[in-house]
């Protein structure tokens, strides 16, 4: 089965519905899929619920889909860089369901791997562990946490393969490996198609068993906060 | 005199242990990797999937695919591994993390901590610190003593939605350093100048001790 494409709409064509749960990669503007996101932005597709650590910039990233409203709720863990985001949700017009960063990634990697839920200490005695199960294990508490799906996976990696096969560069792996499992389609976007036994066996981040389809473009990588010494 | 955020930041870096693995938050906590001792091994998580962080990139240097948890870009050391985010709250959740320094909005006398939002003004998220104040071994909070409004920031019980239960160990203020006890905060040193009776005065939670 063919799993190349040629570009993000091409990729995209029959998956896009109003209402889907989409997982996205990305810390920050790192790693993003930022083709995909562009093109989920240009074809109007609305009533969204994200899963995604952050939701982007106003002007780049994930902040793109919320220009037009096409996000109903975001699942995520960090939204402090993004003012349109606020406005939206403190005037009640875009949902967000906070997860605690490693609870999000956890969900995603369960998910994926056909767990339906884990415990974990993490978010007990606050907001976060209000109306779930409370359990204890060896005299601490735990907090039951569901694994999450998506009916769709947006994936940044550096190289793939025609097999879906995926690596990483650096920490733009962040969510993407998480990602790529929970989709019941996963479309990854590379930097480069590479020839099928070009990637090193043992360096294969994502096996190409969890991608549908991939492509290859450019991506202009924003930094948020540039930092330098002198050199 | 009271200390300053590099007093506190140094303050903090005595927390460190010869190879030790830690977890530095965003603000103050970050400027403790500048008094790190030359002679000590220390290795620095960044929760976006990197061990063995290293400082700031020179202008050539910068890499987009090559940053921290503050987003800002850093660079790699021969000692540096990458991971992905599972695998990075694995270590922080399942406690191979040695100690985290983190910034605090509220601390209470128990212990809890309050970080990551202030109800309808201020909704930012808790980011990674939830998890890794459930899972790091020890937990200690650099802060400064009071608000902006000269409020107390160690309160009997934390106003503002928490982001852990009795999880503090130590806290570094701008006026000393205090443990969580059994009954209270217990002053453990004071900075330059600064007195018991001024500590009291300024503080909610309860101080034990002399």
């Amino acid at each position: 089965m063919k799993k190349v494409f040629s570009s993000a709409d091409e990729a995209l064509n029959g998956v896009l519905k109003d209402g889907i749960t989409i997982a996205a990669g990305g810390f920050g503007l790192c790693g993003i899929p930022e083709n995909l996101i562009a093109a989920i932005k240009n074809s109007g597709v609305k009533e969204l619920t994200i899963a995604s650590n952050n939701a982007g910039v106003d002007d780049f990233g994930l902040g793109l889909l919320l220009q037009d409203r096409q996000v109903k709720k975001m699942i995520s863990s960090y939204v402090g860089e993004n003012d349109l985001f606020m406005q939206q949700y403190l005037a009640g017009e875009l949902e967000i369901e906070f997860n605690p960063q490693g609870t999000l990634a956890e969900r995603l990697r369960a998910g994926g791997a056909g767990i339906p839920g884990f415990y974990t200490a993490t978010g007990v005695g606050t907001k976060i562990a209000e109306g779930k199960e409370i359990k204890e294990f060896d005299g601490k508490t735990y907090v039951l946490e569901r694994g999450l799906r998506a009916d769709l996976a947006i994936v940044k990696a550096w190289k793939g393969d025609a097999q879906g096969n995926l690596t990483y560069r650096k920490t733009a792996m962040n969510f993407n490996p998480e990602c790529a499992t929970a989709g019941k389609i996963t479309i990854a976007e590379v930097e480069e198609i590479v020839p099928v036994g070009s990637i090193d066996k043992m360096q294969i981040h994502t096996p190409g068993v969890y991608v549908q389809r991939i492509f290859a473009a450019s991506h202009e990588k924003r930094i948020e906060q540039r930092t330098t010494r002198a050199a | 005199m009271p200390w300053d955020r590099n007093d506190m930041a140094a303050r903090a870096a005595q927390e460190l242990e010869d190879g030790f693995y830690v977890n530095l938050g965003i603000g103050i906590p970050t400027l403790v990797s500048n008094y790190v001792p030359e002679d000590y091994d220390i290795t620095l998580q960044s929760e976006n999937g990197m061990l063995g962080m290293g400082p700031f990139p020179t202008e050539e240097e910068i890499d987009a695919d090559l940053i921290n948890a503050g987003k800002q870009t850093v660079t790699e050391l021969d000692r540096t591994s990458y991971f992905s985010s599972s695998q990075s709250f694995a270590m922080i959740r399942g406690g191979h993390i040695n100690l985290s320094i983190l910034g605090a909005m509220e601390v209470s006398e128990t212990g809890d901590l309050a970080n990551w939002m202030i109800p309808g003004r201020l909704v930012k998220g808790m980011g990674g610190a939830m998890d890794l104040v459930a899972g790091v071994q020890r937990i200690v909070i650099i802060m400064d003593h009071a608000n902006k409004a000269g409020e107390s920031k160690l309160l009997k019980k934390c106003s503002l939605p928490l982001t852990g239960q009795g999880v503090v160990d130590r806290i570094i203020t701008n006026l000393g350093v205090f443990d969580v006890v059994e009954d209270g905060l217990k002053v453990i040193e004071l900075a330059p100048e600064v007195t018991m009776e001024e500590v009291r005065n300024k503080t909610e939670a309860t101080i034990v001790g002399s």
